[in-house]
């Protein structure tokens, strides 16, 4: 059964942690739309895949987490680094190839990295950064550590060979790793059913007797709980799991492509936003008497100041000097 | 000062640093149980337990990846393939990944892993399992290629691999481990990046490396009784990064160069070391390069079409003879 909270009562004394879920998902909103319009003047270049829609997964996965967990994500990850702790100016300026970018701007929208929140990239090649998340879960328990790591996909990379020697071998070794595909229904523009014979992504768990869960991806408090649960297996018992959060992307796959058109259809986009994560949190909040309009204005006003002072800040930084082209090839 | 073969040389050096340093851990497939496909791990899941010594599935992708993660972890991590031929599919991770973390984080995560296992042809293994790949690697910054020649190198060259702070391909010659020489027992490294001149002489320098220095120096010997030629036999130690100024000083001494490989000729080692000669010795040169390589096409598995192939000592003194238009 899929994990929502749509129907939950809330926790009034949980009040500051909601708000501070809220805040996370529309900084990345808000973050977002401005990456996007700034895509448009040209002022960031390259692929840049924008994670609206899909807020709840990230903000609610890596709320779960401690200091020293680590975080493996995929090309669409803007999101993961925010909910992280990664400045928003250091994202932007990231975004922007700029000198304060936290890739020192060699790395751009795909390659995000933050080695002081271990937030561990920010990676290009569908499903190739799933085994460096097993790798840095055997670093953990190598060490005897009780650190975890969460690594993010999508539903695409499920088909791709490394995802499952990854779950063997996590399985197999026990590692303390916890896998979320965030299910936004597309790859690049194939939907899953065209590309997949097993429609249900949980289900792939079984082939390696991995414990498994699915969870609405738009109800942040329903990934918090599952990933929860998921990160205290890994943790106490060294248990991996793969968790299936059923998203959606409201914008195209890259900045480069359609929003809908041969693939998709408009109403099928305008349907699933009724189930906008944020919108979601937002009314289950006021329902429960833990939220008022003044409120959510409030935080909404700081999130704009925040990513208005991390867009000033990209634009008036410097570019990378030219002698950084060939620094960081190699390590002394 | 023992004799030993180049196995036991490298199993020397994982041993020795695996002792020196409990970050080192080895991984790969038949690795620990069966004590390495080719024997290189002999006694070290004894030594050392399971958890530094880690058999896989046969997953090359999976495991190479696991590999480079735990290297951004901070462990050193030695991930043998049983081949480098098994090992094209993993080359996403050594190349999209180990290779390009430290650039594309803004030196923020160096990858120090060893990548490591056989290469180059043996005896009728026919297509898919004779090929040397070093040109590849060489070709991808932000990877360094060792392949070394002898025992003593061997070990050397492979503690410095696993101490250094990046990925390093460690192309060993699969017909070489049986081959003996002198190794030190005390500790000692041999630096990446410093070509070793392995016979001097006057008239003619032979680049070569791997499996093929042992062909240049069958050569030499010969050229040197029969004909009277003195050759200089440079072996490369290291691919990536080249070490130009040793190939250059031999070649402002004997005016003459040769290049052999076991690989194929287009985009070569050796078409690289044409390149930097050229450049930065071309007034020295009284002769065209020219360079002996493996044949431009599949390994055929019948034993006399392999021998033709190869590069062989037959083939080295006839190129030398050309570049000293002695014919």
């Amino acid at each position: 059964m899929t994990e929502s909270t749509q129907t939950a009562t809330l926790d009034a004394a949980q009040r500051d942690f909601y708000h501070d879920l809220l805040r996370q998902m529309l900084l990345i909103r808000v973050f977002e739309e401005q990456a996007g319009a700034a895509y448009a003047q040209g002022k960031i270049g390259g692929f840049c895949h924008l994670y609206i829609g899909q807020e709840a997964v990230a903000v609610g996965a890596i709320a779960t987490l401690a200091e020293q967990d680590t975080i493996i994500a995929a090309y669409r990850e803007h999101g993961h680094a925010l909910a992280r702790g990664t400045s928003a100016r250091s994202v932007m300026a990231e975004l922007y190839g700029k000198l304060g970018g936290c890739s020192k701007g060699k790395g751009g929208s795909m390659h995000l990295f933050d080695a002081s929140t271990n937030f561990l990239g920010g990676h290009g090649i569908v499903g190739s950064h799933i085994p460096l998340a097993a790798g840095t879960a055997f670093a953990a328990r190598y060490r005897e550590t009780d650190a975890v790591t969460v690594c993010f996909f999508g539903e695409a990379a499920v088909n791709i060979g490394a995802f499952h020697e990854t779950l063997n071998m996590a399985a197999l070794w026990k590692l303390p790793v916890v896998f979320i595909c965030e299910n936004n229904r597309y790859g690049m523009g194939t939907a899953m059913e065209r590309a997949s014979a097993v429609w249900n992504v949980y289900e792939r768990a079984c082939s390696y007797d991995m414990d498994e869960e699915l969870v609405d991806g738009m109800d942040v408090l329903a990934v918090h709980n599952v990933v929860t649960r998921a990160v205290a297996r890994a943790r106490e018992r060294g248990e991996p799991t793969l968790i299936e959060a059923r998203t959606y992307r409201y914008m195209g796959h890259s900045m480069a492509d359609p929003i809908h058109g041969h693939y998709r259809t408009k109403e099928e986009l305008e349907e699933q936003k009724e189930r906008d994560p944020i919108e979601g949190l937002r009314s289950q909040l006021v329902d429960a008497d833990l939220l008022d309009e003044d409120g959510f204005a409030t935080i909404r006003a700081a999130v704009e100041k925040e990513v208005q002072d991390a867009l000033t800040f990209a634009e008036q930084d410097a570019d990378p000097p030219p002698e950084d082209l060939y620094t960081s090839v190699y390590s002394d | 000062m023992g004799v030993i073969t180049y196995r036991d040389a490298l199993n020397q050096a994982l041993r020795d640093e695996m002792e020196r340093d409990p970050d080192v851990f080895l991984m790969g497939e038949e690795v620990g149980v069966y004590q390495g496909a080719y024997k290189v791990s002999r006694g070290l899941l004894e030594a050392f337990g399971d958890r530094r010594v880690v058999d896989t599935p046969i997953a090359e992708l999976g495991f190479a990846g696991v590999g480079v993660g735990a290297a951004m972890a901070g462990l050193r991590p030695i991930i043998e393939f049983m081949t480098w031929n098994f090992a094209l599919l993993a080359i996403d991770q050594v190349v999209n990944s180990a290779a390009k973390m430290y650039y594309m984080s803004g030196g923020q995560v160096p990858v120090p892993v060893v990548f490591r296992g056989p290469g180059g042809s043996a005896l009728q293994l026919a297509a898919q399992h004779s090929q040397a790949f070093e040109s590849w690697y060489a070709h991808i910054p932000g990877l360094k290629v060792v392949a070394p020649a002898t025992p003593y190198d061997a070990k050397g060259l492979l503690k410095s691999s696993i101490r250094n702070n990046n990925p390093v391909v460690f192309i060993e010659g699969e017909m070489l481990y049986n081959t003996k020489g002198e190794v030190p027992e005390g500790e000692y490294t041999v630096p990446l990046g410093k070509a070793d001149i392995k016979r001097e002489g006057t008239d003619v320098t032979v680049v070569c490396h791997s499996k093929t220095v042992s062909v240049a120096l069958k050569a030499a010997e010969r050229l040197a009784e029969e004909m009277d030629v003195s050759t200089e036999v440079v072996d490369l130690r290291t691919i990536r990064p080249l070490d130009v100024d040793t190939i250059t000083q031999s070649i402002t001494k004997t005016n003459r160069c040769v290049i052999v490989e076991e690989g194929w000729p287009f985009c070569g080692v050796g078409a690289q070391v044409v390149d930097d000669v050229q450049r930065l010795a071309f007034d020295h040169l009284d002769a065209p390069l020219i360079r002996v390589t493996g044949a431009d096409v599949p390994m055929p598995y019948n034993k006399h079409l392999e021998r033709a192939a190869k590069p062989n000592p037959d083939k080295v003194i006839a190129a030398v003879r050309q570049v000293a238009y002695l014919d």
